[in-house]
């Protein structure tokens, strides 16, 4: 088990490592500079003057070699300095750590939405013996990946801010202004755990301990929620671990729909803005977020089938 | 670099910046034309609800160029003068009466006694003469106001309440940059604060209204200053604003805007675009319209381009374009075709709408003139050249590229290419600098017609490359005139001559289209087509 941790800690900081890295070199290969985008900051680029652009470029260590300010940088990431947003001059972090919590609501609630909404849709739908109900409902997942995010958040603001005035059209204002943007960002995030885990429901409802459980005579339910569930739910919990990096990617277009405060926001306004550090600091937060959120599931899966560690420290031995 | 090259090349930027930067900001914004004058009586109270589209990072009113950053920022100070909308004329606000020496170098301003900032210090001339000083060194997003004061030779307080601003050279268009937001007047303590400071944290200001709050990207909030008795000559009210308070929200999305606006969650919004008009239309709402003052949107020739070296062939770009299909088909409701450089609402504007009526047969015949020939694909060649343009552009207004479409349809049906090339708007003040385009597409939102010298002078910035010409005169004279009668007669002689030689292409005029509830009552626009808030009740 000691073995399966660290092995999953060191993939964790290779895939850091790689997003830092990567985000550097085309950050660094794109047309635009920094510091011309930094005089651009107030719409304007022709108002600094070369000498200022120079101390500018000199202090923001743009005018060293690029292997000398990856490495400096590298050295101040892993410190987790990501040096000063050129738009605003604010330090990365701090502008990260404010818009952080509203992500962290937005995405969070609607990770949760999601898995309520797809996990009891795919229950439901395996669950029921009516055919034409159990087609009904497969048939919404696919629906809810291909709409887009955008228009289901337009269209629940204008059935339930305009229409009924149950909840605010925008704002980052307390549990009402969260229901919405919520409830938007899991409509895709829902149906593809109801897509996945109604597959895997099936499979594992024709397994042959499905038929002994039957055969002992275990209720319906019991089967189809302690026996079934508990082993389709790994593959769903999989898919949970890649739709965080999508909840977070969604949150730039449902942030901006609603008009919240954000990292989405932050975003969207550093990549317009060209502002590299700021980018950076985001790709990176980015893929922690997305590493942690993986390396909590990798160390649940054994809790929830112990043949995942055994196979992982045998194939480790062999390595 | 040269000492001399580097005095020109600040010179030459602040220009470009100047030029620019309105460009950008105008573009986005919009504003409010009629007032509601409505029913009922005026009353005192409340809280106006505003939705705007975006949020510039920047609550000091002498920093900030956008518009819809303007309309709040606007609320909190004062200005020297006011401007009215109506006749372009410029009327006392702090200032109760000024003087201009007759070679416009020398402005010296009478203040009110008895005015006073929000946090208690007084107005005198020492604290106008500081604000000057300061401005020079907003740094790179003050470009606005420190170009209304590029050429200041110096800045000084003749007795407690008069001050005295003197200029290198003549600078009329100075009088009606006093009444700008970028020349409102802050107090002391502001004036000694870091450009960023002032961003970040505001300023003091002795304006009708005081920022209480600001949340970045999410919402800007003003109290109403009590007390208040030294409100522009120009305004209906005398003494405090009516209203308590002032939330400006930020709204990134048109569609909810406009929704918000008809739900009755805000009060006002910005930015109405044509196809929010429909969804607003027939309900409780007022959609108030200004053509913004300045240079129209159009096409900026790079007059040193071979091909557009030749008048006849801009000219005929300028008869190819038909300015009323473009503004029926992709402008919001009420935008004018331009009928000159300047738009209407610009103080000396001369209509020259016969000179800019559409004429396709007189478009190519120009061009079979000038030697360009229809080639089989209907393109015109000369010399085994094609006749294209790229014409470069940004996305500051969701109308540019359906303009910049229709615009490369109808040169098309005369025979010229046109390639549309999207920057991102930092690469725009980079290369109108550099020259590096055959045409560009923008506008400089100004109530000024100095604006032209700015734009087209070739002792200036002159991105697009004019040869030096009898303009360059009419335009430095227009700068030196404090004669009224004659400025006019200057500057509609420069506006002749930049549409009769066709060195910038007029399009449409600039609409600023707010959003408005009937329930509020005098919402108007100012001069510039941005907002004052002082009259302005709900009932």
């Amino acid at each position: 088990m000691r073995r399966y941790v660290i092995k999953r800690l060191g993939q964790a900081a290779g895939v850091l490592w790689a997003a830092y890295t990567v985000s550097f070199l085309v950050l660094d290969y794109l047309p635009g500079d920094p510091v011309t985008a930094m005089a651009s900051a107030g719409m304007d680029s022709g108002q600094v003057d070369p000498q200022q652009i120079a101390a500018l470029r000199h202090e923001y260590g743009f005018d060293k070699p690029v292997l000398v300010q990856y490495a400096e940088y590298l050295g101040r990431a892993v410190r987790g300095d990501f040096g000063d947003s050129v738009s605003t001059g604010r330090p990365v972090t701090s502008t990260l750590a404010d818009a952080l919590p509203q992500t962290l609501q937005l995405t969070g609630a609607a990770l949760l939405l999601a898995v309520a909404l797809g996990g009891g849709l795919a229950v439901l739908a395996t669950y029921t013996s009516r055919r034409w109900l159990r087609q009904l409902l497969l048939s919404l997942p696919p629906l809810g990946v291909s709409v887009p995010t955008f228009w289901v958040g337009l269209l629940l603001v204008e059935t339930f801010s305009f229409r009924l005035h149950w909840f605010p059209a925008f704002g980052n204002d307390g549990f009402k202004g969260l229901v919405l943007p919520a409830l938007t960002l899991a409509v895709p995030t829902g149906a593809q755990i109801a897509q996945v885990l109604a597959k895997s429901l099936l499979t594992a409802l024709d397994q042959a301990y499905v038929e002994t459980a039957r055969a002992k005579g275990a209720d319906r339910w019991r089967v189809h929620l302690r026996h079934a569930l508990r082993n389709a739910s790994l593959p769903a919990l999989t898919v949970v671990g890649l739709l965080v990096g999508q909840l977070i990617a969604g949150s730039v277009v449902v942030e901006t729909v609603f008009s919240r405060d954000g990292l989405g926001r932050v975003t969207a306004a550093a990549v317009t803005a060209q502002d590299i550090p700021l980018v950076q600091g985001v790709v990176v937060f980015g893929a922690l977020i997305f590493v942690t959120t993986n390396l909590v599931i990798d160390l649940v899966y054994p809790l929830l089938d112990p043949r995942i560690v055994v196979t992982s420290d045998r194939k480790a031995a062999l390595a | 670099m040269t000492a001399l090259s580097d005095v020109r090349t600040s010179r030459w930027a602040a220009l470009t910046a100047l030029v620019t930067t309105s460009v950008l900001l105008t573009a986005c914004g919009s504003g409010g034309g009629g007032s509601g004058s409505g029913a009922g009586q005026p009353k005192s109270g409340g809280t106006l609800t505003f939705a705007v589209g975006s949020d510039a990072g920047c609550v000091d009113p002498q920093q900030v160029a956008s518009n819809e950053t303007i309309y709040s920022v606007r609320q909190i100070v004062d200005s020297l003068t006011d401007q009215d909308p109506k006749t372009g004329k410029i009327v006392p606000w702090l200032a109760k009466s000024w003087k201009v020496s007759s070679d416009a170098t020398t402005f010296t301003f009478h203040l009110r006694s008895g005015v006073t900032f929000s946090d208690g210090s007084k107005l005198t001339a020492q604290v106008v003469k500081d604000n000057f000083d300061a401005v020079p060194k907003l740094g790179a997003l003050g470009t606005l106001a420190e170009g209304y004061l590029s050429g200041v030779k110096s800045t000084t307080a003749v007795d407690p309440l008069t001050v005295k601003v003197t200029f290198s050279q003549p600078n009329a268009q100075f009088l009606q940059a006093t009444s700008t937001h970028s020349l409102g007047i802050e107090s002391s303590a502001s004036v000694k604060e870091t450009p960023q400071q002032k961003c970040s944290d505001g300023v003091i200001g002795s304006g009708p209204f005081v920022l209480k709050q600001y949340v970045q990207n999410q919402s800007i909030t003003l109290t109403k200053r009590t007390g208040y008795t030294w409100g522009s000559s120009r305004w209906s009210k005398k003494g405090e604003a009516y209203l308590d308070k002032l939330v400006f929200k930020v709204v990134q999305e048109a569609g909810v805007r406009a929704g918000s606006l008809q739900s009755g969650q805000v009060d006002a919004i910005s930015s109405v675009g044509k196809a929010n008009e429909a969804a607003l239309k027939g309900g409780q709402v007022t959609l108030q319209r200004r053509a913004n003052p300045g240079v129209v949107f159009g096409l900026g020739l790079n007059n040193s381009r071979p091909a557009l070296k030749d008048a006849r062939v801009r000219q005929a770009i300028l008869y190819a374009v038909d300015r009323q299909q473009i503004a029926d088909t992709v402008f919001p409701t009420g935008t004018q075709p331009a009928t000159s450089v300047l738009a209407h609402t610009t103080p000396d504007h001369t209509s020259l709408a016969s000179d800019l009526a559409s004429d396709a047969a007189k478009a190519k015949s120009l061009l079979d003139a000038a030697g360009w020939k229809t080639g089989s694909d209907g393109i015109r060649t000369k010399d085994g050249k094609k006749l294209s343009l790229t014409v470069k552009w940004f996305p500051n207004a969701s109308t540019n590229q359906p303009a910049l479409e229709l615009i490369q349809q109808q040169l098309k049906a005369v025979g010229v290419d046109v390639a549309l090339k999207q920057l991102q708007v930092t690469q725009f003040a980079p290369t109108l600098q550099s020259g590096d385009f055959d045409a560009a597409w923008g506008n400089v939102t100004r109530a000024d017609p100095d604006i032209l010298r700015s734009s087209f002078s070739t002792k200036l910035a002159n991105f697009y490359h004019l040869p030096a010409s009898s303009l360059d005169t009419a335009l430095s004279e227009q700068a030196a005139t404090v004669d009224p009668a004659k400025r006019r007669q200057l500057v509609t002689q420069a506006q002749q001559s930049l549409v009769q030689n066709a060195y910038y292409v007029p399009v449409v005029e600039l609409q600023t289209q707010l959003g408005v509830s009937k329930k509020v009552h005098d919402l108007n626009f100012d001069a510039s087509s941005r907002i004052q808030l002082h009259d302005t009740w709900i009932g």
